[in-house]
Parts: C-alpha cells; sequence; structure tokens
C-alpha cells in the first residue's frame, strides 16, 4: 500500500481549545519519509489514543510532541507544533523546559537505579522546583498518590525503584513524569510490558489524570483506546487518516482503511 | 505409533548415521579443549613451580647468634656521647675482634677469612642498637647477628646435600661448630622487605622498589584515570561525528598497540630533555607510564559507557534534563565500575612494565627508600631485572623471590578487578 495523495484527514482533527496544535508536519529518517503533513489538534484536559498498525509512525509522531526525536541524529523535521500558540520548533525554544512542560513515559518501565525517592525527586530538583527539603517531601508524596503509589510504597522510600514488579515501576515512571508538574503527559504504549491487572490499574489512573493533565496515549490495542479516550486518531503508513470521538472511531469510522484496521483485516 | 510412510523413516534412518558422526566430531572437539586447558595448567605449575623453588629459599634468613661485650673504651664513646660520635665509632673493629678472640684464628688468612663469614651489616645491627640504647655501652649483649651471603647460601643449599664449596677446612669447622651448638639458623628473611637495594645480597631488599612501584603507579592513577575518563566521555557523548574525530579514535586504538619501550624514547625526549623533569623519578616514570595506559583506559571507558542502556538516557531527557545532567547524573555513575575495572587492569599492566622505565633512567642503582616523588627510585621490575644480572649465587634465589612478590601484587590486582566487576555488575 502507498500513500494516498493529498489526503485530508476525515472527522474532526481539530479543535476549539487546543493544548497542543500540529500543522503540516513531515518527519524524515535521513532520506525516508516516515510522517506525511499530518495536522492535529490536542484538546486541553483530554486524553487522545493513537492508533495504526505497526510502523505507521504514531510512536514517532508523538515523540515529535515534546522534541525527543531531537535525540536522534538523522531525525528531520519540518512542519509546526505549537504548545498554547509557540511553536516548539523555533530555534529559540529551549528543549530542557520544554520536557517539563510536556512529559513522557515509555514503553517499557525505566526507573533510575536510584531509590524511589531519588526517583521522584530527579525532576524537581534539576528545575528546581523545590526550595527546601520538606518541599521535596511534599512533591513526591503528592506525585505517588497521584499515581496511585503511595500506599504500597510509602514505607519503602528508600528502597530501589528497580526492586518493584512491573506495574509498580511504570507508575513509578508516571509519578515522577508527574513531578515535575506537566501540563501535558506523552504516553509510548504504556501498558504493552505489563500484565491485565497492572494494565487495568493504569488505564483507571489515566481516567484519574485527565483531570489535571492533556494525555495523548499510543496503543497497540483498540480495547484500550475505546476505554480510556475520548477522542482517537488512526495513522496509517505516516498519514492522518482519521480523527473522531472515541466511539464513533469503534462503531462508524468514516474511512475505509480505519475501518479495515479496526476490524483486524490487518494490523 | 502412527504409521510411517516410507519416506519419514528413511529420514529418521539418516539423522540417526549423521548422529555417530557428530557425536565423534563433538567428543574431538572436547578433548581438544581439555588437552589444551590441561596443557596450559601444566605451563602454568612449572613456570610457577620453577619460580617457587628458586624463591621460597629467599624468605629466609641465616643469622649467628653472638654474644659481644659492647667495650666502650675500645670504641672511644660513653653515654654522653652524640649521635654522630657513635656512628663514627668503629664497630667493624668491635665485631672484628670477638670473632677473633672467642674463636682464635691462625694467621692472616684465617682472621680474613673468619671476619668475612659474618656480614658487613652485622656492624650496623650493633649501632644501631647503641644508638637506641646507650645503656647497652659496657653490656654483654645478644645479638643475632646475619650470616655473610656465601655461609648463607652454603647453609641453606650445600650443607643439606653434603657438599662443602669452596670454603676451607677451618671455616667449615667453624661453621659445622656454629650449626651444632645452635647459634646459627635460619629465620624469616625480613631485611628482604625493610631494606633497599644493596651491593651485599645478604643486606638487599625490595622496599625502595615497592615504595618506587607504589609512587610511580599513584602518578600514573592520578594523572591517567581523570584524563582517560574524560576523553571518553567526551569522544563518546560529546564529539561531532565527523572525519576528525574517526582520526583521533583509530590513533588511541593504534596506541594501545604500541612497543611500550616507544613511550620511554618519548619521555626520555619530551620530559627529561625538553621539559627537564628529573630522572629516574616516579614522577617522570609516572609520566612516561600514564601515556601508555590512556589508551586502554579510554577504550574501556567507551565500552563502560556504550553500555548503559539507552533507555536510562531517554528517562531522563524525557524529564528535561540538559545534555551535561544526562551524562554526568545517569550515564557516568552507571559506566564508572566498568571504567574502574579497566582502570585496574590497566594499572595491573603498568605494574610490570620494565621497558620503558629503563629508558627514562630508572636504570640506575638506588638504594635510599623514595620519599616522593621527585625523589631518584627504581621500581620492582626494573629490580628484578637489575638483580638478575648480578653473579653472586644469593641474588638469583632474590631475584626469583621478588619476581613472587610482583606476581603476588599482580594476582592481588586482577582479582580485585574481577571481584569488583562482578559486585557491580547491575541488572537492568
Amino acid at each position: 500500500m502507498s500513500i494516498i495523495e493529498n489526503h485530508q484527514t476525515d472527522g474532526t482533527p481539530f479543535s476549539d481549545n487546543a493544548k497542543l496544535r500540529a500543522r503540516d508536519v513531515q518527519v524524515f529518517y535521513g532520506e525516508k519519509q516516515a510522517i506525511y503533513d499530518v495536522s492535529l489538534d490536542i484538546g486541553a484536559n483530554e486524553v487522545i489514543a493513537l492508533i495504526g498498525p505497526s510502523g505507521c509512525g504514531k510512536s514517532t509522531f508523538l515523540r515529535c510532541l515534546n522534541r525527543m526525536n531531537d535525540t536522534i541524529d538523522i531525525c528531520n523535521i519540518q512542519g509546526e507544533i505549537l504548545l498554547d500558540g509557540e511553536n516548539i520548533y523555533d530555534p529559540k525554544v529551549d528543549v530542557v523546559p520544554l520536557r517539563a512542560r510536556v512529559g513522557m513515559v515509555f514503553q517499557k518501565p525505566n526507573p533510575f537505579p536510584k531509590s524511589i525517592y531519588d526517583n521522584i525527586a530527579y525532576g524537581p530538583r534539576i528545575h528546581g522546583l523545590a526550595s527546601s527539603r520538606v518541599d521535596l517531601d511534599e512533591i513526591v508524596e503528592k506525585s505517588l498518590q497521584r499515581a496511585g503509589l503511595w500506599n504500597e510504597v510509602k514505607d519503602r522510600l528508600h528502597s530501589p525503584g528497580t526492586g518493584l514488579s512491573g506495574g509498580q515501576q511504570q507508575r513509578l515512571c508516571i509519578a515522577r513524569t508527574i513531578a515535575v508538574d506537566p501540563e501535558v503527559i506523552l504516553m509510548d504504549e504504556p501498558c504493552s510490558a505489563l500484565d491485565p491487572i497492572a494494565t487495568a490499574k493504569i488505564e483507571e489512573l489515566i481516567d484519574e489524570l485527565r483531570e489535571n493533565y492533556t494525555i495523548a496515549i499510543v496503543t497497540h490495542s483498540m480495547q484500550q483506546a475505546a476505554r480510556v479516550s475520548q477522542r482517537t486518531a488512526y495513522f496509517h503508513m505516516g498519514q492522518l487518516i482519521e480523527v473522531n470521538p472515541t466511539d464513533q472511531v469503534f462503531t462508524t469510522p468514516q474511512h475505509s482503511l480505519t475501518e479495515a484496521y479496526i476490524t483486524g483485516r490487518f494490523g | 505409533m502412527t504409521n510411517l510412510t516410507h519416506s519419514s523413516l528413511t529420514t529418521r534412518e539418516k539423522v540417526e548415521k549423521s548422529m555417530t558422526r557428530r557425536r565423534a566430531a563433538e567428543t574431538r572437539f572436547r578433548v581438544y579443549g581439555v588437552a589444551s586447558v590441561l596443557f596450559g595448567l601444566l605451563c602454568l605449575v612449572v613456570l610457577f613451580g620453577d619460580i617457587l623453588s628458586k624463591g621460597t629459599s629467599a624468605f629466609r634468613q641465616t643469622v649467628i647468634e653472638q654474644r659481644i661485650l659492647i667495650d666502650a673504651d675500645y670504641l672511644g664513646i660513653n653515654a654522653a656521647s652524640s649521635d654522630e660520635e657513635i656512628r663514627f665509632a668503629n664497630f667493624e673493629g668491635l665485631v672484628k675482634r670477638h670473632l677473633k678472640t672467642t674463636l682464635h684464628p691462625q694467621g692472616r688468612k684465617q682472621r680474613r677469612a673468619l671476619y668475612g663469614l659474618v656480614s658487613a651489616g652485622a656492624s650496623w645491627q650493633i649501632q644501631n642498637a647503641v644508638l637506641a640504647d646507650r645503656s647497652l655501652l659496657g653490656q654483654q649483649v645478644d645479638f643475632t647477628l646475619i650470616a655473610d651471603d656465601a655461609v648463607d647460601q652454603w647453609y641453606k643449599h650445600d650443607r643439606p646435600k653434603g657438599y662443602d664449596g669452596h670454603f676451607s677446612a677451618a671455616e667449615l669447622e667453624w661453621m659445622n661448630a656454629w650449626v651444632d651448638s645452635g647459634v646459627m639458623y635460619t629465620r624469616f628473611n625480613k631485611l628482604f622487605f625493610t631494606n633497599g637495594d644493596s651491593r651485599e645480597p645478604e643486606l638487599a631488599g625490595i622496599r625502595g622498589a615497592i615504595t618506587g612501584t607504589f609512587l610511580t603507579l599513584m602518578v600514573t592513577f592520578l594523572l591517567s584515570f581523570p584524563i582517560g575518563v574524560a576523553a571518553a566521555i567526551y569522544l563518546e557523548e560529546f564529539a561531532p561525528r565527523n572525519r576528525f574525530t574517526e582520526l583521533v579514535e583509530i590513533n588511541i586504538n593504534n596506541l594501545a598497540a604500541v612497543p611500550s619501550i616507544t613511550f620511554g624514547l618519548l619521555g626520555l625526549a619530551i620530559f627529561i630533555n625538553m621539559f627537564g623533569v628529573a630522572r629516574s623519578t616516579p614522577l617522570v616514570g609516572g609520566l612516561v607510564l600514564t601515556l601508555m595506559t590512556l589508551p586502554t583506559i579510554i577504550i574501556s571507558g567507551r565500552a563502560a559507557i556504550k553500555a548503559v542502556p539507552p533507555s536510562i538516557r531517554e528517562a531522563a531527557y524525557g524529564l528535561g534534563a540538559s545534555k551535561m545532567q544526562v551524562v554526568f547524573h545517569h550515564v557516568l555513575p552507571l559506566a564508572l565500575p566498568g571504567m574502574l575495572t579497566g582502570a585496574i587492569i590497566g594499572m595491573a599492566q603498568a605494574l610490570g612494565e620494565t621497558a620503558p622505565l629503563l629508558m627514562i633512567g630508572m636504570i640506575a642503582f638506588v638504594v635510599d627508600v623514595p620519599g616522593f616523588v621527585d625523589d631518584p627510585s627504581t621500581v620492582l621490575p626494573v629490580q628484578i631485572f637489575l638483580w638478575s644480572d648480578s653473579p653472586e649465587r644469593a641474588f638469583t634465589e632474590r631475584t626469583s623471590g621478588a619476581i613472587m612478590v610482583l606476581l603476588g601484587f599482580l594476582i592481588i590486582m586482577n582479582t580485585a578487578a574481577v571481584w569488583l566487576r562482578r559486585r557491580l555488575e547491575r541488572r537492568w
């Protein structure tokens, strides 16, 4: 299958109170183009799911939103991504505070090989968010509570973060991301390495987090997208095919490719 | 069993047939492996056996117990004398007079032979005792005098075989009398570890060499570790990927294979001639060895940095850490154990280096134990080299003894490196 010429995204890619606006984003890995002309709005305090078959570019697009693709030398991005109206790819923008505003949770839990406390405290420390030990303790406790991990680890804050179970580690990573007080949380298949029960806990968590943060989640599981998100964006071979409210995408999709994907004709 | 068709039965037979050949090949391979290991072990046993057989006797020293009257009048000193006066007193004459009066040699030749049975260091033993305690003046004091190296070798190696060596009848009579009356025996050779080098084998020790080695290695470590680690971090994390960086990489890899004597020539030409650093000091030795160890530390440092999983970096970047923060807060602490292991191995290599240090002058005969990095000194491998050249029989066993000490240090350092690596290994 090749890309569709002059494709206009079906549905409602744009919204009124958008936190993040992507306009005509193209991403190249060296000579090879991975993302073609993607324009998408992510609304404030909404959960948007990015779905699509393997290699369709959803993770690549997600990583553009906090400029994580900068760490890859051959990656080249064109277009605009506006966070609260400011283009994050403007040469004047410093990527360090940007990543404090737009946090990321990765596919495989990656806690630092430090204590649970130090894992959470690292972000606030480097950004100067806490002026005293008491402040830091407060931030750590609040983050762990918001991530639903406080009760399980409050007695062992100084034990190593790597000693927790997979699901707990992922919640630790979420708490770590929350500790720097971001506005947007990007999640790149956060549950794919976890068992169903841990997954359920995290999905519950995402729903609670929606109150305070804007969340974009890449997922391979359509059921998960259906459970946690309000809007869903379907990517296919680097193009954004359709964006619609979640229940519409999964019951009456507009585009034939979307329908083919959700009915399992290709993965 | 299901009904097999004709063709699959043949396949089974084919596989069975090939099994004989394959099992034979596996057995052969295992036999070769075991044979090689055994051969290696055999060589190791022969090597160590040879060194141990020659060297263990170096740790025992023959002594002669004598009760000597410290005649203050003869020496011309008293309890109030200054240290200088005591040092100038004729303790040598005192020892000779004691021997003459107790054993009655006949004629000048016999007298000289008798005096030669006791080490020249005996007079210093008495002198040091008096310096420490002046109340010994005028007393009969028991001393354990060190025997001359010829006597030492005769007692340790010749006498057990019933061989008389080059001694005259009179000498043998005296020596056997000492042995039989129990005043001549061997004890642990403390002087080997407390004395510096000496022309007299019975007084020669490795303390100067060990101190020199320690100071040299300290200079080497203090210079090469920080520079090596910084270079590894720069090359791995910050350097742009261009032709110039590639050139630097190639050169570092090549330097690791350069013969070490070249570094000695470099040290001679640049450090000693151009910069005027004093020759034969741990400072210049350390500088030369730093140049030699740097490639090893840089290469192992880079490998340690590469081994840090990218997920940790991503997590740190994702939180908004700057590049410096990612490198120094996360990558470096995780890479440090590997770097340290590489450094210890580099140090163990430097410990055994002789050729470059010969070029910068450490071949000199240095008696004094060096105090600090700018005192002339020698190192253990060079000491071994110098002793192996000496004609006296006693130096043969001391050479092997020093080799044992050197091997001991190497084994300890390499074991420490392995233990450290095991202990700090992490499971991601």
